[in-house]
């Protein structure tokens, strides 16, 4: 038995090298860890671009050309109607993973359903907003201030609507093929892509309106 | 006995947890969105407030941005300091490292053309 056991751990570890032969074992990892490691360095890549609209937006936050500032733009109220619905729905698309997990469908489908309403209540009030800044003639063109904030608050709306309607997908597919082993990867990048927005968001209200709006 | 499958229990996916009940699990998104919401409350009740030592506002709301998006990263990305996440704590710690030297590059280099650029009423003197 013991001399097996040598003649196993020789073969493993022909170099003697002691710990290599505990750990070779393990193989491939999973796909579901593959894909989720690569979505995550997907995600931080896009923090990082985010990162550069924050910084050009922190350069140019005083350079209004003589037109309006933040403090005379934004209204605050409405912000933080647009945190509460981001943040709901970024718990909600928490219940969904849950579910997803669990391979309920029906509170999969309510849970995406409700996050999705959600999402739509925040583009809908940041439509509004962008709407009301152009007509008062506070439009990207106006100063190199509200360039850099059109550019970072839109860019960050760009990303919520197209996760809408990569939460519309998964609500079909769902629908369609059921918890696959594929969709449900699928259903782990799509949730880990709405929570990172949530950060982003976080960013966005700290430092755009917040900050923004004290000086 | 060299080829047996080990299961994986040296690494887990970003977003995932361990393996506990429902309850359990809803229970974690409910304490994040509570200590989220009330992180997001106190900078906006900071923001507007006259009750607080003025040049302190903005130190204390951007310290609550991290503070809030830490709570994110723990409670609903599920990144922690668990040994089975060290690969998901590393891409996310370089990711930081690059960001931090975004921002804070772009603003030292800015500020300091800034202070050493000629006053603009001069540069147009100059230019008629």
């Amino acid at each position: 038995m013991t001399t097996a056991v040598a003649q196993e751990a020789s073969q493993d570890d022909p170099h003697h090298l002691g710990v290599l032969a505990q750990i070779t074992h393990a193989g491939p990892a999973p796909k579901r860890i593959v894909t989720g490691y690569g979505f995550w360095i997907f995600l931080l890549s896009d923090m990082v671009m985010f990162s550069c609209f924050f910084a050009a937006f922190a350069v140019l936050s005083g350079q209004t050309a003589g037109g309006p500032s933040g403090a005379q733009l934004f209204n605050l109220r409405s912000v933080a109607v647009e945190t509460g619905c981001l943040l709901l729905s970024s718990f909600t698309c928490g219940m969904a993973s849950i579910a997803a997990e669990e391979r309920n469908y029906l509170w999969f489908q309510i849970a995406m359903a409700v996050t999705c309403l959600l999402g739509l209540a925040f583009l809908w009030i940041e439509f509004h907003e962008f709407a009301d800044l152009v007509s008062r003639g506070a439009g990207p063109s106006r100063s190199a201030f509200l360039s850099a904030f059109f550019t970072l608050v839109g860019c960050h709306g760009g990303h919520v609507s197209a996760g809408i309607l990569w939460l519309l997908t998964m609500m079909a597919q769902v629908f369609a093929k059921g918890f696959r082993a594929d969709i449900q990867r699928r259903i782990l990048c799509f949730a880990l892509f709405w929570h990172a927005l949530d950060i982003i968001w976080v960013a966005v209200f700290s430092v755009v309106y917040l900050l923004g709006s004290g000086t | 006995m060299s080829h047996v499958e080990l299961p994986h229990e040296s690494d887990v996916a970003p977003g995932d947890e361990e393996h506990t009940s429902v309850r359990l699990r809803v229970i974690g998104y409910v304490v994040g969105l509570a200590l989220a919401i009330l992180l997001t409350a106190t900078s906006f009740f900071i923001a507007g407030t006259d009750l607080v030592w003025q040049p302190s506002i903005p130190v204390a709301i951007i310290v609550l941005a991290i503070a809030q998006m830490g709570v994110h990263l723990v409670f609903f990305l599920h990144i922690t300091t668990g040994a089975d996440n060290t690969n998901n704590v590393m891409a996310l710690a370089f990711g930081l490292l690059i960001i931090i030297l975004v921002i804070g590059g772009s603003l030292w280099i800015m500020a300091n053309l800034n202070h050493n650029m000629m006053p603009m009423d001069q540069i147009m003197q100059m230019q008629r």
